[in-house]
């Protein structure tokens, strides 16, 4: 297994250092030619973010509707590191990184449920982060309901190469992960826990990792997020419908592979660039019917049309 | 103010164990996950503030209409849609997913139809007396939801338990294959309770209004989550577990409102993480997890 993972690395390497390589180069020449620099900056957010649900619900199964919890944790660790410890930015991220990975540690027991029982359960954890971060009471802390001011570290070009790199890093992530028996053994678990169990493999080792890296993942993006709009509220960065766009666009792209966020955030969220910001619910009506025809018909996302022809799909 | 929170809060909770049902039997029945639930109680809320606005007509006799209307729209959306979910590679997640975006479709509609603004019943349609019990008064259209949704919930009961449609419901519940294989005819069986679920849904909308102030079409997913977790804490598939969840969320978030109003909001959310990790069976479970 382990071997044949990394001929199989290799046999494809061309086609897998190509895909974050065209996203550097896009998207580090993309503000020199589209004047519009937050839709791209929104862009690669919504990429990120829908790796992060990639990595989880394409390789595991777990479908994370809170997934904004994470994002939104991320944001407000930035704020406290700026605002409490008057840490620079790139540290205050830190900061951020770290709040996610603590909360996905003590969200962790989550796992334990599955299906359902999960994606409701992550959707009421996110709602309970945001009742806690906008509470009145903790005023003191967050600001609560009435949001972070982070302009005294507004510093919109490092924080549009720190979204770069992380999209480029998070890509490059997901495709090792694809590619090696780390991967193969998520895969498994997702297909069977049980039998994975017994072939060797530590099912919950293994899914707590992958756990924390997307909620590593989640809580970055919120970070530079944060950092880059440097006003925000928490119903901003906590807004679920983050969690459902991510989660669309993974399924439209198809879960499971590197490409297929990429390509549901592309396609998707330039649509929702030319009709969603002034009828947001013409939008909401073309997702909603998108999403029932993708189960009813193409389960597997578009890449799953490569996929049925044999084609390798990154 | 505890007797007001602890009575106000029964007679919500009897009101939010209803507007759970409908939720509970297609779980029940399909192993689906209706997360387009609220989005339909949402809708019966509509139906009655159109018609009252519209033609003057009383919410109870909305009700009526809605179980019709809602029955008969589900009836024709099952088949194209649940046979081939079950047969799919794995029902349970894609159902899931399948009926988010049906929660989005409805969304959507319901802002291109009725738009953003809540909307709202006045309360003394209902009777403008208030009601006093132990020294408090409470809204007279309270205890008339309180009352509707009992006597509805006793009615889920007794198709549950005293008509053919209902055995078969049960046995379905108990166990698809083997009810299956014992010659129940499961797919009409199964069509009919996601009518009956999605009506009483909308049943539970035409009163929401009352209970929950004004309905607008972001309001859905909050209910669906409300809903969940009052499924939960009861259990699947038993009517009287939806009562009891419902009793328990009503009066605990009476009583966060009165004593830690700020935090009230946590309340479903942090009972559904409690009872998942504690006691994924829920209160009356049997041990037996299926999902």
């Amino acid at each position: 297994m382990l071997s044949s993972g990394r001929t199989h690395l290799r046999s494809h390497r061309g086609v897998n250092a190509l895909i974050p390589l065209l996203l550097l180069a896009a998207f580090s020449l993309a503000p020199l030619v589209y004047a519009n620099h937050a839709v791209i900056f929104q862009m690669m957010a919504f990429m990120v973010l829908a790796q992060g649900v990639n990595l989880l619900y394409g390789f595991t199964g777990y479908l994370p509707f809170g997934y904004v919890g994470f994002f939104g944790i991320g944001a407000y660790g930035m704020g406290i590191g700026i605002e409490l410890f008057h840490l620079p930015g790139l540290a205050a991220l830190l900061v951020g990184a770290l709040f996610a990975v603590v909360i996905a540690l003590i969200l962790s027991p989550l796992l334990r449920l599955s299906g359902a029982y999960f994606a409701i359960s992550s959707l009421a954890a996110s709602e309970v982060l945001y009742n806690i971060v906008a509470n009145p009471a903790l005023t003191h802390i967050t600001n609560g309901p009435y949001g972070e001011s982070l302009v005294q570290s507004y510093h919109p070009l490092t924080s549009y190469v720190a979204m770069v790199v992380l999209l480029v890093l998070t890509t490059v992530l997901v495709i090792v992960i694809k590619n090696t028996p780390f991967g193969r053994a998520l895969l498994a678990i997702r297909e069977d826990p049980v039998s994975a169990e017994m072939a060797g493999i530590a099912v919950v080792r293994t899914r707590t990792t992958v756990w924390i890296l997307s909620a590593l993942i989640g809580g970055l993006t919120g970070a530079i997020f944060g950092w880059h709009l440097s006003v925000f509220y928490p119903s901003t960065v906590f807004d679920l419908s983050i969690s459902i766009l991510a989660i669309v666009f993974t399924l439209f792209g198809g879960g499971g592979t590197a490409i297929g966020p990429i390509l549901g955030s592309v396609v998707l969220y330039g649509l929702y660039n030319a009709i969603g910001i002034s009828a947001p619910q013409y939008f909401e009506l073309i997702y909603g019917l998108l999403i029932v025809l993708l189960v009813l018909f193409l389960p597997g996302g578009v890449v799953s049309l490569l996929q049925r022809r044999g084609s390798y799909v990154p | 103010m505890l007797e007001y929170s602890i009575v106000a809060g029964i007679l919500f909770g009897v009101f939010f164990g209803f507007m759970a049902l409908g939720l509970n039997l297609i779980f029940g029945v399909m192993q689906v996950v209706n997360l387009a639930h609220g989005d339909f109680v949402v809708l019966g809320g509509y139906l009655a503030v159109i018609a009252y606005s519209a033609g003057h007509i009383n919410p109870v006799v909305s009700l009526v209409g809605a179980f019709v209307l809602f029955f008969v729209i589900a009836f024709a959306l099952y088949f194209p849609v649940i046979p081939r979910l079950t047969r799919s590679k794995d029902p349970e997640m894609l159902s899931l997913i399948l009926f988010f975006g049906l929660s989005q479709i409805i969304e959507a509609l319901d802002v291109i139809g009725f738009g953003n603004n809540p909307r709202s019943l006045p309360l003394a349609i209902m009777g403008a007396a208030p009601w006093h019990f132990l020294g408090q008064s409470y809204q007279m259209a309270w205890v008339i939801t309180a009352i509707v949704s009992l006597v509805m919930i006793g009615a889920t009961y007794l198709f549950l338990y005293y008509t053919r449609i209902g055995y078969a419901a049960r046995a379905i519940m108990g166990s698809r294959e083997e009810a299956a294989a014992s010659g129940l005819p499961v797919a009409q069986t199964s069509a009919i309770i996601f009518g009956v679920g999605i009506g009483l849904a909308a049943m539970a909308g035409v009163l929401s209004p009352f209970m929950i102030g004004s309905v607008d079409p972001s309001t859905g997913l909050g209910l669906t989550t409300i809903a969940f977790a009052i499924v939960v804490i009861g259990s699947l598939g038993n009517p009287l577990g939806s009562v009891l969840g419902g009793l328990v969320y009503g009066v605990s978030v009476m009583l966060m409102q009165t004593y830690f109003s700020s935090w009230s909001d946590l309340v479903p959310y942090l009972l559904l993480l409690i009872i998942v990790l504690a006691k994924p069976s829920g209160l009356l479970g049997k041990g037996v997890r299926n999902a």
